[in-house]
C-alpha cells in the first residue's frame, strides 16, 4: 500500500499553564493520500486551525505539541528542529491562509515575491527564475502572466491575491497543500473559482489537499473525505458521499442543517445549534457535545465515546447514540 | 412633512462618482470611479429589500448614501419623502434618527474603550432622548430584545463573541426606534452556526418592531432567508429586481443565474465530485473604465454584438420582476 502523503496519529497540542495542561487539539488522527482532498470542518475554536498549524509547526509560542506523530510521506515531523522544518515547508508542505493581503508583502511586486519563493528551492539564472514565475502565475489562472509581474498586491482583487499565494505555495513543488479558510473572505463567485483552481491542481499535480472551513457547503462538492472536529477532537470521519447521505454524529447533522437551501421561504426560522462550544479549559467530561445535544443521555455525560467504525465501511464516528443506528427520540 | 403614502426609502436615478487622486487638471477630473451609475428602487414600510452583488458593485456606496454618509453626485435619496441632500442640519439629524446602520464587523464599529451600556445609549444621548436614568433602563430593555443578559452592559466589546457583538450593534441600531435599518453584510464575518442565530433575530425584530430593512450581502443564500424583494447590482447598475422567490427560482439575468449557481449546496447532484460548475468566470471589469453597452458583457456567456453597442435598460419580464438584459433567460422570444 502506498504511503499517505500526510498521516496524523493521536496528535495532542496544548497550552501549558502553571497548574494544568489545556489541550486545544486532543488526540486527532487523519490521513490524506496523493491527489485526494480532505475537508476539516468545525466551528471557530474547534481546533481545526491548530491541527493545521501543528503540521507546519507554526503554532503560537504558547502552544506546543505534547504527543502524537505527524508523518509526511512516512517521516515524522514532530522531532524535527527549525532547520529540518524549513526544508519541509513549501518543499513538501505549503499553506495558504484566509487573508492573502496580510501574507503578502505590500511593498514588493508579485513577480519578486513569487521569484523569492522559487529561488528558495532552486538556483538557476534570473531568466530561468522569471520563466518559472510566469509558468506558476499562468498555472494559477492569470491570463497574460508576463504582464502582471510588476503588479503590487494592492492592485489585485482578493481572488487574484489568493491566486498569488497559491502560486507561491506551488513554487517548491509541495505535495501537500493546506488551505485554511481560503475563500471565507471572498465573494461567492470568486470563492467558486478558487475552489475550482484547488480542485484542478489536486488532479493535475497529484497534490494532497487539506481544506479547512467552517462551511459544510464548501466541502460538499470539493472533498473526497470529511473530518468533523468538535472541541479539539474528531467526532466523525467519512467519505463525503457517505457523510452527506447518512451522517451519524448529531453535531455533523447540526452543521449540515445550517447549509442554506435556496428553496426555503423567506422569513422562516433557520435551524441553529443552541449554546456555544466549550472553552478548552472547561471541556465537559464524557462526550464534549453532550451539553448541546438533543439526544444526550446519562451515559453521554459520564463516558467519552470512542471514534470507531462499527459498520466497517470506513465511516468513523464518536457517539453513544449515532443517528440512524441508535437514535433516541428527542424529548 | 412625512406622508403615509410615500415609501420608507426611495432611491431615484442615484449616481456617485469618486474622483481618482492626482487625476484632475485645471479643476477638471480626468479619471474617476463610477461607483453607482443611475440606480432606482423603493422600499415600502415593513419590507425587507436585499441588495446583492460582488465587491465593487457599488452596494456599499449606495448604503452610505442612504445613511447620508455620502452625497449623491446626481439623483435623490428620499426617506419618508424627505430628500436627504436638501436638508439643513437639524432636519438631517431628525432624518438620521429614522435610518440606522448595522455594519459587517461589529468589532470595528463598536468603540473598544467603551462598555456595552454606554455604546447602546450613545445614540440616545446624541439625539437628546430621555434622561440618563431613563436611558439606563432603556439599555436593559434593548439588551433583552436582542437576547443578551443585562450584565453584558458592563462588558467591553473584546470580551464578547462575534455573534454577541453583532447583537450589541443591533441593539444600538434599535435604540432610536428607527424605521429603516441599513445592514451592510451583517453576518458575513460570522461562523455559519452564529449566522443563522443573527438572521433569526433580525427576522424576529422585524416582526416585533415593524422594521424595514435594506439588507446588503454578496451571499445570495443569506439574502434569500430575509428578503421579500431582491435587487442585484453589477458594476454600479441594478441588473435585476424582483420578488425573492421569482429571482431565485427563475433568474432572468445571466449574472444572477451565475450567482445562484455559485451558492454551495448539498443537493445530491452537487455532492458528485467535480460536477460541472458554471459560476461566472473571470472577475468584474474596472469601475474606472466600465465596458460599453451592457457592463456584464465581458463575463457573459451569451453576449452578442448588440450588448457591446446598446446598454440594456430595466424592463419587466414577469409581474414585478425587472431585468436589464437584451437576452433575458427563461423569457419568451
Amino acid at each position: 500500500m502506498a504511503t499517505d502523503v500526510l498521516e496524523i496519529r493521536d496528535l495532542v497540542a496544548a497550552v501549558r499553564q502553571r497548574r494544568a495542561v489545556v489541550p486545544l487539539v486532543d488526540g486527532v488522527s487523519l490521513r490524506i493520500g496523493r491527489a485526494t482532498s480532505v475537508g476539516l470542518v468545525g466551528e471557530s475554536g474547534s481546533g481545526k486551525s491548530m491541527t493545521a498549524l501543528s503540521i507546519l509547526k507554526l503554532l503560537p509560542p504558547s502552544v506546543e505539541i505534547v504527543s502524537g506523530q505527524i508523518l509526511i510521506n512516512g517521516r515524522d515531523l514532530v522531532p524535527l528542529g527549525d532547520a529540518g522544518m524549513r526544508k519541509i515547508r513549501a518543499r513538501e508542505v505549503a499553506m495558504i491562509f484566509q487573508d492573502p493581503m496580510s501574507s503578502l508583502t505590500p511593498t514588493m511586486t508579485i513577480g519578486r515575491q513569487v521569484a523569492e519563493a522559487v529561488r528558495v528551492h532552486s538556483g538557476g539564472s534570473r531568466a530561468e527564475t522569471e520563466r518559472r514565475v510566469v509558468e506558476l502565475l499562468s498555472m494559477v489562472g492569470f491570463p497574460r502572466p508576463a504582464e502582471r509581474l510588476k503588479t503590487y498586491p494592492h492592485q489585485l482583487s482578493g481572488g487574484q491575491r489568493q491566486r498569488v499565494m497559491i502560486a507561491m505555495a506551488l513554487a517548491g513543488g509541495a505535495e501537500l497543500l493546506i488551505a485554511d479558510e481560503p475563500t471565507t473572505a471572498l465573494d461567492v463567485t470568486i470563492q467558486a473559482q478558487i475552489l475550482d483552481l484547488l480542485d484542478d491542481l489536486e488532479q493535475r499535480l497529484g497534490m494532497a489537499l487539506l481544506l479547512i472551513t467552517h462551511d459544510m457547503g464548501v466541502i460538499a462538492s470539493r472533498c473526497d473525505r470529511v473530518v468533523v472536529m468538535y472541541a479539539g477532537q474528531v467526532v466523525e470521519n467519512a467519505g463525503t458521499a457517505n457523510l452527506f447521505a447518512a451522517c451519524r454524529h448529531p453535531y455533523t447533522a447540526a452543521l449540515l442543517a445550517l447549509i442554506p437551501s435556496l428553496d426555503a421561504d423567506a422569513g422562516q426560522v433557520l435551524p441553529t445549534i443552541p449554546g456555544v462550544p466549550p472553552e478548552p479549559s472547561a471541556f465537559p467530561p464524557g462526550c464534549r457535545f453532550a451539553p448541546r445535544c438533543r439526544y444526550s443521555t446519562e451515559v453521554c455525560r459520564v463516558e467519552q465515546p470512542s471514534l470507531d467504525d462499527p459498520l466497517g465501511t470506513g465511516h468513523f464516528f464518536a457517539c453513544h447514540h449515532p443517528l440512524g443506528i441508535d437514535q433516541q427520540a428527542p424529548p | 412633512m412625512t406622508s403615509e403614502a410615500s415609501p420608507t426609502l426611495e432611491v431615484q436615478d442615484v449616481v456617485k462618482h469618486f474622483p481618482l487622486p492626482g487625476a484632475s487638471r485645471l479643476g477638471r477630473t480626468l479619471r474617476r470611479i463610477d461607483a453607482v451609475s443611475g440606480v432606482s428602487f423603493a422600499i415600502h414600510a415593513a419590507e425587507t429589500f436585499g441588495l446583492v452583488g460582488e465587491s465593487g458593485s457599488g452596494k456599499t456606496t449606495l448604503a452610505r448614501m442612504v445613511l447620508a454618509l455620502e452625497t449623491p453626485t446626481a439623483g435623490e435619496v428620499r426617506v419618508h419623502g424627505l430628500v436627504l441632500g436638501s436638508l439643513s442640519r437639524r432636519p438631517l439629524r431628525e432624518a438620521r434618527r429614522l435610518v440606522q446602520p448595522v455594519f459587517q464587523d461589529a468589532f470595528t464599529s463598536l468603540d473598544p474603550r467603551m462598555r456595552v451600556g454606554p455604546i447602546i445609549a450613545e445614540p440616545l444621548a446624541a439625539q437628546h432622548v430621555d434622561t440618563r436614568k431613563q436611558r439606563r433602563a432603556h439599555v436593559i430593555d434593548l439588551l433583552n430584545e436582542v437576547g443578551l443578559a443585562p450584565d453584558v452592559a458592563h462588558r467591553h466589546p473584546h470580551e464578547l463573541s462575534g455573534g454577541q457583538r453583532q447583537r450589541v450593534a443591533l441593539a444600538r441600531a434599535l435604540a432610536l426606534r428607527p424605521q429603516l435599518i441599513v445592514a451592510d453584510e451583517p453576518v458575513s464575518a460570522l461562523d455559519v452556526s452564529i449566522r443563522a442565530q443573527i438572521l433569526n433575530l433580525m427576522n424576529e425584530l422585524r416582526r416585533s418592531h415593524r422594521l424595514t430593512y435594506l439588507f446588503i450581502s454578496h451571499d445570495l443564500s443569506v439574502v434569500r432567508y430575509i428578503a421579500d424583494r431582491i435587487g442585484v447590482m453589477y458594476l454600479g447598475k441594478l441588473v435585476e429586481l424582483g420578488p425573492s422567490a421569482s429571482v431565485y427560482s427563475r433568474p432572468a439575468h445571466p449574472y444572477t443565474a451565475g450567482l445562484v449557481r455559485a451558492v454551495p449546496t448539498t443537493d445530491a447532484s452537487s455532492t458528485q465530485r467535480r460536477a460541472t460548475r458554471s459560476a461566472p468566470v473571470s472577475e468584474m471589469a474596472s469601475p474606472t473604465d466600465p465596458p460599453s453597452g451592457c457592463r456584464y458583457r465581458t463575463r457573459c456567456p451569451i453576449a452578442a454584438e448588440r450588448c457591446t453597442t446598446t446598454e440594456p435598460t430595466l424592463r419587466s419580464v414577469r409581474s414585478g420582476h425587472l431585468v436589464a438584459c437584451h437576452f433575458p433567460l427563461d423569457a419568451p422570444r
